[in-house]
């Protein structure tokens, strides 16, 4: 074959591609196995009826939102698995590249909303990095105790959820009544209970009420006394066992080619977590473990995020414990606002207030990957600055969007009830895939 | 798409040549590696991080290179920047610059560290060969960035948009797409789109 009719194929084919209707559908395949019928058998008379493929959501109650599954079914079991994502994006991050840095982090707290402290800090890290500013030591544990507690919050939605979807449905209630407890806290901190906007380039926004240690360590207590509940409700029950234990096993070796993070990587018995690994904020200060599975099934995950749960009490109680006193924030004209009552007395720095929140500040032109651990795996967010006051680019590797790449190995070979428990157990949360 | 052209030709501009011995030398040995191993190539310490600049072409041998012998398990991510309109463009001494750039950051968990390798995409032609051969996670995160830069990744099995429509028009990260290009679409519009 010349090279001009290689080309004209390939111009060809890539035409076909970008125009087909349906470019995402789950093809048909070429049929391998050929049914040959013994004895006298009624069925099935027609060979390419043996399979269907079958949509599973936009609009499921077990998909988490509206992720959509297609499926290729033998009966009950699953031949093929593709997920089909989109549904719910609202381009983020183009609307990342309209927002000053100040305004930016309104934008990047709606993706991940069981989470939205971690999109918070690792955006507002990355441009502390432009920047190449250090935060205050107050300002840093509050960002850390905060990032726990609201891992403790997105571990209990997932206890909740995970439960309703493989049918034990008084988690749902049970682990929703502990993450209100969490997002009570939050409020009483930040003011909001979710898509908090908190965490700003340069420290938080503002300092911990007072009285905050006995709210906090009876929170911990009462999420503590939650969880053992669970633990007591599920870990030992046979139905829970015999609906989790061996589901959608995924090896190691796949996580790594898939670029699979978080408790999908950990359950498989891989230690892996960013906050042990490469310490950022003051995690290298705290006493915690890393929580790690051994097969890697549905049973691994649900328990390895039961198990983070406490892990993040012990690192909320030391915090209670050890909060330096002094700033929560840089006191940088350019970069952070003014205290209120400065504004009343000093016309620069009403000045300065004004600037800051109608123009922002201006950051050096350079580009930077900032990752921390979400309560999901590893959040990256990688910003790209050309010197004026709006990013260039502003990308967010959120884990949910990788991890669904875990939904294919794991649901391959599954049935179609198992599928949903491992769906619910890769814990997508389909704002961040979509962004 | 006069406008658009004219504001390319304004862009180029030709890198200032730079003699090998000027470049920084890499003070990491992963990026000492790519360096030597791929002529070429710049390396950049970009906050703290290091960054290796590849030619497009050896892209995927770059990716190679870091799996088998790097010991890189993990292509954390893949992505681009469209630099069409940038005011102050960062680019280190020695790279030559074009409209686009491929961004993947790659992850060693055996030897804990990370390393970043761009290559610049020309508009001319938006291809770079794909890394799903290496790693099979750029799936998803090339797919994202065709659908987004409109960036093709030759090899990859089967480029479609991810997360916008599939009939829909136009990648929507370039900059010379404007937000709001598309109205609104409202409940009961006798137009609708």
């Amino acid at each position: 074959m010349n090279l001009r009719d290689d080309e004209a194929v390939l111009e060809e084919a890539r035409l076909e591609r970008q125009t087909f209707e349906g470019a995402q559908e789950l093809q048909p395949r070429p049929r391998t196995k050929e049914l040959v019928i013994t004895g006298g058998g009624m069925w099935p008379e027609d060979s390419l009826d043996d399979t269907m493929i079958i949509n599973m959501g936009p609009q499921h109650p077990s998909t988490h939102g509206v992720l959509r599954l297609m499926m290729e079914l033998d009966s009950e079991e699953v031949l093929r698995v593709k997920p089909v994502i989109g549904y719910l994006h609202t381009g983020m991050e183009k609307t990342g590249e309209e927002l000053t840095y100040v305004q930016g982090g309104t934008n990047v707290t709606r993706m991940d909303y069981a989470a939205p402290l971690s999109n918070e800090l690792v955006y507002s890290m990355a441009v502390e990095r432009l920047l190449d500013v250090d935060v205050p030591p107050r300002a840093t544990w509050m960002r850390m105790m905060l990032v726990e507690l609201n891992r403790m919050s997105s571990h209990l939605l997932f206890q909740a959820t995970n439960g309703m979807d493989i049918g034990a449905v008084s988690m749902m209630l049970y682990g929703w009544r502990e993450r209100e407890e969490v997002l009570r806290f939050l409020e009483y901190v930040t003011g909001l209970r979710m898509n908090h906007n908190f965490i700003r380039p340069g420290g938080v926004a503002a300092d911990l009420p007072d009285g905050w240690q006995s709210r906090a360590l009876e929170l911990c207590d009462t999420v503590e006394r939650g969880a053992r509940e669970y633990e007591e409700l599920l870990s030992q029950n046979p139905i829970w066992r015999e609906r989790t234990v061996g589901i959608g096993i995924i090896s190691t070796d796949e996580c790594l080619a898939r670029s699979i993070t978080g408790p999908i990587l950990r359950s498989t018995g891989f230690a892996w977590d960013l906050r042990k690994a490469q310490p950022y904020l003051a995690y290298d200060d705290v006493d915690f473990d890393v929580v790690y599975g051994m097969t890697g099934d549905v049973f691994d995950r649900y328990s390895l995020r039961l198990s983070e749960i406490f892990e993040s009490i012990k690192i909320v109680r030391q915090c209670v414990e050890r909060m330096p006193a002094g700033d929560y924030r840089l006191q940088d004209k350019k970069l952070t606002p003014p205290p209120r009552a400065r504004i009343d007395e000093s016309m620069e720095a009403l000045i300065h207030h004004f600037k800051l929140f109608t123009e922002g500040f201006k950051v050096p032109a350079g580009e930077t990957y900032v990752a921390i651990e979400s309560p999901r795996g590893e959040i990256g967010c990688y910003l790209v600055s050309d010197g004026s006051g709006k990013p260039v680019r502003m990308h967010i590797r959120g884990p949910s969007f990788y991890n669904l790449q875990s939904i294919e190995p794991m649901g391959t070979g599954s049935l179609v009830a198992d599928a949903v428990a491992i769906v619910s157990s890769v814990d997508p949360i389909m704002g961040e895939v979509d962004r | 798409m006069a406008d658009d052209e004219a504001r390319e030709d304004e862009h180029e501009t030709a890198p200032e040549p730079v003699a090998p011995d000027d470049l920084p030398k890499p003070d990491d040995d992963v990026a000492a590696a790519l360096v030597e191993r791929f002529a070429g190539s710049v390396f950049d310490r970009s906050h703290g991080q290091p960054v290796v600049y590849v030619d497009r072409a050896v892209f995927a041998d770059v990716a190679r290179f870091l799996h088998d012998e790097q010991q890189f398990t993990m292509c954390v991510d893949i992505t681009a920047t469209d630099h069409l309109l940038d005011g102050v463009r960062y680019a280190p001494p020695g790279v030559a610059t074009e409209r686009y750039e491929v961004v993947a950051n790659f992850l060693s968990h055996v030897r804990n560290r990370r390393v970043r390798v761009i290559c610049a995409v020309p508009d001319s032609d938006p291809s770079v060969p794909s890394l799903t051969g290496v790693y099979p996670g750029a799936n998803f995160p090339e797919r994202e960035t065709y659908d987004f830069f409109g960036i093709e990744f030759v090899g990859h099995p089967e480029l479609t948009r991810i997360l916008m429509p599939d009939d829909w028009e136009g990648h929507p990260l370039r900059k010379d797409y404007p937000a709001a290009r598309v109205p609104v679409t409202f409940k009961g519009d006798p137009h609708p789109r």
